[in-house]
């Protein structure tokens, strides 16, 4: 019965598609994707270039500032960090903080505008909402597929499926946190005579500050856990060295 | 020249708003257009008039309407139908940016909850209003300190709002909306989320900054006491609509139908009454025409045992007993002033029911009711007991 109806040739049209857009639009691709991957590696190449010393002590010494001035999360960022360095993996863990490093910050100035546009606009939070119910289901090994599509493999290959993974949770929770703020203290901006931006930046992104930057960790979670996976992708660090691991044992 | 003049002022929540007005017009309760149209009947046709300098007081239960009301006097929400008139200009029909201009010079809100940033100081709080006009620091934050030492919190500068108890943090509420200078403040339920000591302090306050500030103030209110409390006037709203406006006394006196009756049944009535409301017009006779004989005659007309003794011109000179007149009228005195007993216990007219209560326990004759010199009324003891109960006649 269902063998009945003929297969839609998807596939053919997905390939004939992408191949267009790569053509059309590779005046726009290849330029992101070199100038990318250049500055790219020259920032991983300077950050793996900090003597190691240094890049610890500054962590154990902000560690030290953020949790109060106790030593508990110092001393475990001590340990931590210099066990990397005596395993001989500092390059590598300093290559994937990079690609984190950006695509966090790259996550978070597409999220937060998206996530305020949200939270203005109904119709815009029902076109949004679904588009970032779809990328969280995707499995996200799918996003490798697109990313090296457009921009083969390589550092911005990574960073774009990381992207796409790590965005939505600062999407939502901008638009969350915003759409929280309480009635009357909107009212007592809007009573007051504050303009639209001065609501925004005054009382609705100070208000919303707590959900904004638990959906940043959140972000920040995803890119890690994306950028070793994109290793399948030819993004280097410390997911090389898993996927080669694994690699090896299979054999 | 009224300073705000609302006209007809609609709200209706809902989609069909054009077909409620339409059932509103014909006159059809706010439960049925409900239920015909969908529509939420918020505000319904209400028309009022504020002088300068007046508190305003805006009354009834919750739905009644009144928040509703005071957030379309400055446009929180936007009225469906109606005018606001502030200083000549329409607010109902004005564009954003006279609106904002409005709302920065001559309105400024103070809310139930406060409504403080806590992520601002006490401060910067209070200067909010100031800082979004673009005013310099220097500036703002001057003005903002003169109007916390109005409200008594010019140590509390940097603190946070969380530091600091209800009754505090609406005091910062009150500076905040008073460093904009504004003609006239909205208060909505300001005092309501306070505890009842806290609040009746908070009235006091704001009665006697209203003294020197003369402020036109809007205040919304469910507690009856506090409307008669600090109310000049007081609208009496019931499903959005405005059911009576009148002074305190002619609310609670003359309540316009069943439902301010019931509304005002439960006041303390000792605290709103005076002399002048509850005192009768005194048997007296007349120093200069009038002996013991003519008062005897009167007193037992009247069936009372005093009689109070006046000039020509109705100044007061005493009163005369029953049993001191028929003693003199044995006696053959002719002169009332023989007789005349002049340790009258007097009173103002604006005495309160409590005062008089205190009085007149302790006292055999009548009270006196005289205002400069002159009688113009006499209180009896069952008249001051009806009047605490609610049942005897009182007079406007």
């Amino acid at each position: 019965m269902l063998d009945f109806t003929p297969r839609i040739p998807i596939p053919e049209k997905v390939e004939y598609i992408t191949e267009k857009i790569q053509d059309t639009f590779a005046f726009l691709f290849d330029p992101i994707k070199n100038g990318g991957n250049d500055s790219l590696e020259w920032l991983a190449e300077g950050l793996a270039g900090i003597p190691a010393i240094l890049v610890i002590l500054i962590v154990v010494i902000l560690a030290f500032f953020v949790s109060g001035k106790r030593f508990g999360l110092a001393a475990f960022s001590l340990v931590g960090l210099w066990l990397i360095y005596n395993q001989g993996l500092w390059e590598e863990m300093m290559l994937t903080f990079a690609l984190v490093l950006i695509s966090s910050i790259l996550s978070v100035i597409i999220g937060v505008p998206i996530g305020i546009l949200m939270s203005k606009s109904k119709t815009a939070q029902n076109i949004i909402t679904p588009v970032l119910d779809f990328m969280q289901t995707m499995p996200a090994f799918v996003y490798l597929i697109p990313a090296v599509a457009f921009f083969s493999i390589g550092m911005v290959a990574g960073v774009f499926s990381s992207l796409i993974f790590a965005t939505p949770p600062t999407v939502r929770l901008t638009n969350l946190g915003i759409r929280q703020v309480s009635r009357e203290l909107i009212e007592a901006s809007e009573a007051f005579g504050s303009t639209g931006s001065q609501k925004l930046f005054k009382v609705e992104l100070p208000m919303a500050k707590n959900t904004i930057m638990a959906g940043i960790n959140q972000t920040v979670m995803l890119s890690l856990s994306m950028v070793v996976i994109a290793s399948m992708i030819g993004a280097p660090g410390l997911g090389r060295e898993v996927l080669s691991t694994v690699l090896v044992k299979i054999g | 020249m009224p300073i705000i003049k609302v006209e007809n002022l609609t709200k209706v929540f809902g989609k069909n708003a054009g077909n409620a007005l339409a059932l509103l017009d014909k006159g059809l309760a706010k439960a049925k257009i409900l239920k015909e149209t969908g529509c939420t009947v918020g505000v319904n046709r209400v028309s009022f008039e504020v002088e300068a300098g007046e508190v305003f007081v805006i009354m009834g239960l919750s739905g009644s309407g009144k928040s509703t009301l005071v957030r379309l006097i400055n446009r929180l929400i936007d009225p469906t139908e109606g005018s606001v008139w502030v200083g000549g200009e329409d607010l109902a029909k004005m564009n954003k940016e006279n609106l904002r201009r409005v709302r920065r010079e001559k309105l400024s809100m103070v809310f139930q909850k406060f409504a403080l940033f806590p992520y601002r100081t006490v401060l910067e709080n209070t200067e909010y209003g100031l800082e979004i006009q673009g005013m310099k620091k220097e500036e703002r934050s001057k003005r903002a300190k003169e109007s916390l030492e109005l409200v008594g919190l010019a140590s509390y500068l940097n603190q946070y709002p969380e530091q600091l108890s209800g009754g505090m943090q609406q005091r910062v509420g009150l500076a905040r909306a008073l460093a904009n200078n504004p003609e006239i403040l909205l208060m909505d339920e300001a005092f309501s989320a306070l505890d009842p000591l806290i609040r009746k302090d908070m009235q006091d306050e704001l009665l006697e900054l209203q003294e020197n500030m003369k402020k036109t103030i809007i205040f919304i209110t469910h507690d009856l006491d506090e409307a008669l409390r600090i109310g000049d006037r007081i609208a009496l709203m019931k499903d959005g609509k405005i059911v009576q406006i009148g002074t305190p006394e002619e609310i609670l006196v003359n309540p316009a139908n069943e439902y301010v009756e019931k509304f005002v049944e439960d006041v303390d009535r000792s605290k709103i009454l005076t002399a002048e409301h509850i005192m009768k017009r005194p048997e007296t006779i007349t120093i200069e025409k009038h002996g013991p004989r003519v008062a005897l005659e009167r007193m037992k007309e009247a069936g009372i045992s005093s009689i109070y003794v006046t000039d020509t011109k109705r100044n007061l000179k005493g009163y005369v007993t029953a049993d001191d007149a028929s003693a003199a009228i044995k006696k053959e005195v002719r002169d009332v002033n023989e007789i005349l007993k002049t340790d009258v216990r007097t009173i103002p007219k604006n005495t309160s029911m409590n005062e008089i209560f205190n009085i007149i326990h302790n006292s055999s004759v009548p009270i006196a009711v005289v205002e400069n010199g002159k009688l113009y009324g006499i209180i009896v003891r069952g008249a001051v007991i009806a009047a605490l109960a609610g049942e005897g006649e009182v007079n406007l």
